[in-house]
């Protein structure tokens, strides 16, 4: 395997002498690894870059070197993340992990860093398999220390063999609810309780789609076995909640014992309770992670269905800027198996584009993907629909903070709507909301449906954060190293 | 805040000495310093540069930036991203970090 | 026909350029309304690096430099009104600005230049050439590779942001009405008044001022004004909080009041591209490590590239109508800096046709002299 070029010349007008692989793969979770494996079947010269220490992404995160007795807790799903990932290290592609692509260029250079140190890789098909993340939940005391989201108690399981202590109480609605539930307390954790924030009226939309979702009963029937199992272990379950609120003392001025989560207070059947908590988990299902699309700057939708962006996508991954290819959850939400499957047609489509592959063989390739990827997809209107964030998650309380990194809240945001502001661009220059290291991830998706509230627009019409680099933080000294990289050339924009 | 579940021996792995502030910590290999530090009961991790507010993490996959702690002089590094080493020195930080590194 | 409430003045343009004009308009007791674009237009108020900055302007053009220290001496007064009105704190801090090198020799040719500039002006020019230890004493953390510094005591910063927004909020505060996300792209006279269409919608008004940034070069002509402007591009990296270090604001690298380090900065013409490139960015870092070797480390959170609004000559273009009395046409680079006089010197030769002496060779005409 070849090492990555770590002198490069980037020269915008240069339309192919520069380029060091056929197709760059930006992520290892379930696509990523797929597209690998069909990258090489079709005979791609192409890289994975990654920023994990292993393949497997977050679903399938360690599935390569966790303790069976985690693995078993897991249960059969996630040891399907094995079986790829052995294929994935079997491939022989070309892998970097603990890799952090910081950059990508309108013409496609990716900008990595390792071990400190940046360097470039192009590719004339580039396709980008970040996957989710979850969705933010801005409930009033979420900022405190012992607020986790339900993905991470899974990888804490995952990565370290470790559960809550003390009297946990999750908070939300969503396929990893009731799941990661079910896992903790086997692995001997203590549920104090699930406050489920679903609507009422999710159940009565979700059969509207019960006659095209194929896994319908299937999934319902986990559903209640993991729900029976919760009742039999005298877990208290409320449905409906609202005015959930996180309790403990937040701020600096208090006592160092109380600024944690202390409880879990909400209104059902028109009663307040409270629940004691250590910790509180959080879910409300799992939005795209869009922050190299929106570097890109291609065409995204507002998906009511699943109330997050997506980028456009053809059959064969494509998106409005050619070349540049979407697959998995990072393009929208449709699970593990899915994501193998979108992995692999983006990966033939990227074979046609380089003409490695023609358009007929190409077809043929893809068939049994297809079918796969047609069974993930047609169970989403129904699990979309059931699983929809209750519209208040969105109205929250003025003083409840949706920018994290910069501490802005709600109210301070519907503010800046007030002065005049007409997106999320100019909330985040008058308020700095977005402006922290997260750059938006945490609070972009909340912003732009509070701004779509205040200023009575839709989302669409309403917008998202300008993306730019670095994706992440990166140090003023690698910047300025990356200048013996790079050639000072005529501007490659993006 | 966090707690091993009961492994078999065979399972379970060897541990190796880190230090946080002037604490020294066994945690096993092969974790995050993130969960090592939660599983040692660091609470908070760090406090805000904005309000001095507590923080620890919330996602543990690399986008909230709440797990944000000083390793070995390179301030600012997210814990859920780096695995335990044995001598590593972890610091936790209190406000805007300083200009250079002491490291 | 209008089908809104009476309007005095429309400004098309709400960035820190009509905003302060605005302001100046709705404080004098005008009714105003701004037209203001998308959330996601150009906007170079959004790339604005923060400086209020004197030092070395106007070279050749005394009246500027004038117009220049006589907003920078009149900041504080609009700091402490903005606060007063809307509790915003605009971080203004005028401690005297740094313009530092890594060669003798062009240390050498600003000292000279601002002696000529004193001349011009009649003036001592207020200055000093720091040597290496000078520029130590007021920045500890100075590169050995910086050979010393010009300090001049008039240079300052303030937040461009909170600028913004306390502008923004001052001018409603005072009645102000304030219309976004509307695009203008035709004003005509008609019967004494000026009918700005945006879209589907006319404004009406007896007095129109275009602050419409590069957009001004398609409006101006529409009431007999001409605003041959470029755009100039200009990326900037921002850093962490980082615990306070920088003192005094130097012409490419500050730190502002929340403890971001903000680094510039570069020129460049790439037309209406308001990308930021890597080979530009690792330059400006490469710069910003040789002055502060301590920032090696820090982490740069983001990045940000905005159009500057440049006209041939770099200075400002002040000009009222004749064809179309009534309107007015404002376009500079130095939005930041000339606030103050914008919100009042400015407005008041708008309101009252008084012109200040200092504008009086910033008109449009200025470009079209031939040369032989």
């Amino acid at each position: 395997m070849s090492g990555p070029h770590e002198l490069n010349e980037v020269d915008g007008t240069n339309t192919g002498a520069n380029f060091t692989h056929d197709l760059v793969i930006i992520g290892s979770g379930p696509a990523g690894m797929s597209a690998a494996v069909m990258a090489s079947a079709c005979g791609l010269r192409a890289v994975v870059l990654d920023e994990q220490p292993r393949a497997g992404g977050q679903i399938y995160r360690n599935v390569t070197v966790a303790p069976p007795a985690v693995s078993s807790l897991l249960g059969p799903d996630y040891r399907h993340g094995a079986t790829l990932a052995q294929r994935f290290a079997a491939c022989g592609i070309e892998v970097h992990h603990d890799t952090l692509v910081w950059d990508v260029a309108r013409d496609l250079t990716v900008t990595a860093q390792k071990s400190g140190r940046s360097f470039h890789v192009r590719a004339p098909q580039l396709l980008v398999a970040s996957g989710a993340m979850e969705r933010p939940s801005p409930l009033p005391g979420w900022t405190l220390p012992g607020v986790l989201n339900a993905g991470a108690a899974q990888i804490a399981l995952k990565t370290a063999a470790q559960v809550p202590d003390g009297r946990v109480v999750l908070i939300g609605g969503g396929p990893l609810l009731l799941l990661v539930a079910c896992q903790l307390l086997q692995a001997g954790a203590r549920i104090a309780g699930i406050v489920e924030t679903s609507a009422a009226s999710n159940r009565v939309r979700a059969m509207h789609h019960v006659l095209g979702a194929l896994g319908a009963p299937a999934l319902l029937a986990k559903g209640l076995r993991m729900l029976w199992r919760l009742r039999r272990a005298g877990v208290p379950m409320f449905k409906q909640a609202t005015e959930v609120r996180i309790e403990g003392v937040e701020g600096a001025e208090n006592t160092d014992g109380k600024q944690r989560v202390q409880a879990v207070s909400f209104t059902t059947g028109g009663t307040t309770h409270r629940l004691e908590a250590d910790v509180a988990l959080l879910h409300h299902g799992v939005v795209p992670n869009t922050q190299i699309s929106r570097l890109l700057r291609v065409d995204h939708t507002w998906s009511d269905a699943q109330l997050a962006w997506q980028a456009q996508v053809d059959a064969w991954g494509q998106t409005s800027l050619a070349g540049f290819r979407m697959a998995g959850d990072g393009a929208a939400i449709a699970g593990a198996l899915a994501a193998e499957a979108s992995g692999a047609i983006a990966t033939i489509g990227a074979a046609v584009a380089l003409g490695k592959l023609d358009t007929g063989r190409a077809q043929q390739l893809a068939a049994p993907w297809r079918a796969r990827l047609a069974r993930q997809t047609g169970i989403r209107p129904f699990l979309d629909a059931l699983y929809r964030p209750p519209e208040w998650l969105t109205d929250c309380a003025d003083e409840t903070v949706v920018c994290r990194c910069e501490e802005v809240t709600a109210g301070r945001v519907r503010e800046m709507a007030r002065l005049g502001c007409e997106g999320p661009n100019q909330t985040k220059f008058f308020s700095r909301c977005g402006m922290g290291p997260c750059q938006g991830r945490m609070c972009g998706i909340t912003v732009t449906q509070v701004l779509a509230k205040a200023l009575n627009r839709t989302p669409a019409q309403v917008g998202a954060y300008r993306i730019r680099a670095p994706l992440k933080p990166v140090s003023l000294g690698s910047l300025a190293a990356l200048g013996q990289l790079a050639a000072p050339a005529k501007p490659s924009s993006h | 805040m966090f707690k091993p579940i009961n492994l078999p021996a065979a399972e379970q792995r060897k541990t190796v000495l880190i230090r946080v502030e002037d604490r020294e910590v066994h945690v096993s290999e092969g974790q995050t310093l993130a969960m090592a530090l939660l599983g040692a009961g660091v609470v908070p991790f760090r406090r805000t540069a904005v309000s001095g507010a507590p923080r620890t993490p919330l996602c543990l996959m690399g986008v909230c930036f709440d797990c944000l702690v000083e390793v070995d002089g390179s301030q600012n590094v997210q814990s859920c991203l780096v695995e335990v080493r044995e001598g590593m020195q972890v610091r936790l930080p209190s406000g805007a970090r300083r200009a250079g590194d002491s490291a | 026909m209008t089908d809104h409430p009476h309007i005095d003045t429309l400004v098309v343009g709400g960035g820190v350029v009509g905003m302060s004009i605005a302001y100046g308009l709705a404080r004098s007791g005008d009714v105003v309304c701004v037209l203001d674009g998308s959330d996601d237009a150009f906007r170079a108020s959004r790339g604005n690096f923060g400086l209020i900055w004197v030092q070395n302007k106007g070279l050749g053009r005394p009246a500027y430099a004038r117009w220049t220290m006589q907003a920078a001496r009149t900041w504080q007064s609009l700091a402490t009104e903005l606060q007063e009105l809307t509790g915003v704190d605009v971080e203004l801090r005028q401690p005297g600005g740094l313009s530092m090198s890594f060669d003798e020799k062009v240390l050498a040719a600003s000292s000279e230049k601002l002696n000529a500039l004193g001349k011009e002006l009649g003036i001592v020019y207020p200055y000093e050439r720091l040597d290496a230890d000078g520029l130590r004493k007021l920045t500890p953390d100075i590169g050995p590779d910086v050979v010393g510094a010009i300090y001049c005591p008039l240079d300052g910063h303030v937040s461009p942001l909170r600028t913004l927004r306390a502008l923004v909020h001052g001018f409603r505060a005072r009645g102000g009405q304030l219309v976004s996300g509307v695009n203008v792209d035709r004003v005509e006279r008609r019967g004494g008044e000026f009918h700005v269409h945006a879209g589907n919608k006319v404004y009406t008004a007896g007095r129109v001022v275009l602050a419409a940034g590069l957009a001004n070069r398609e409006l101006a002509p529409q009431v007999g004004l001409k605003a041959p402007i470029r755009p100039v591009r200009g990326q900037l990296l921002v850093s962490e909080r980082v615990q306070p270090f920088l003192h005094y604001p130097c012409h490419y690298v500050r730190q502002t009041g929340e403890g971001v380090v903000q680094i510039g900065d570069s020129k460049e013409e790439v037309g209406m591209d308001d990308s930021t490139t890597l080979g530009e960015l690792a330059r400006i870092a490469a710069r910003a490590t040789r002055t502060f070797p301590m920032l090696a480390n820090v982490n740069i959170v983001r990045t940000w590239g905005a159009l500057r609004v440049m006209s041939p000559d770099g200075y400002p273009i002040y000009q009222a109508s004749t064809e179309c009395p009534g309107a007015f046409v404002v376009t500079c680079h130095s939005g930041i800096t000339l606030a103050p006089a914008h919100a009042g010197p400015l407005v008041d030769w708008m309101r009252t046709g008084t012109e200040p002496a200092e504008i009086r060779g910033f008109k449009a005409e200025r470009f079209d002299v031939q040369t032989n």
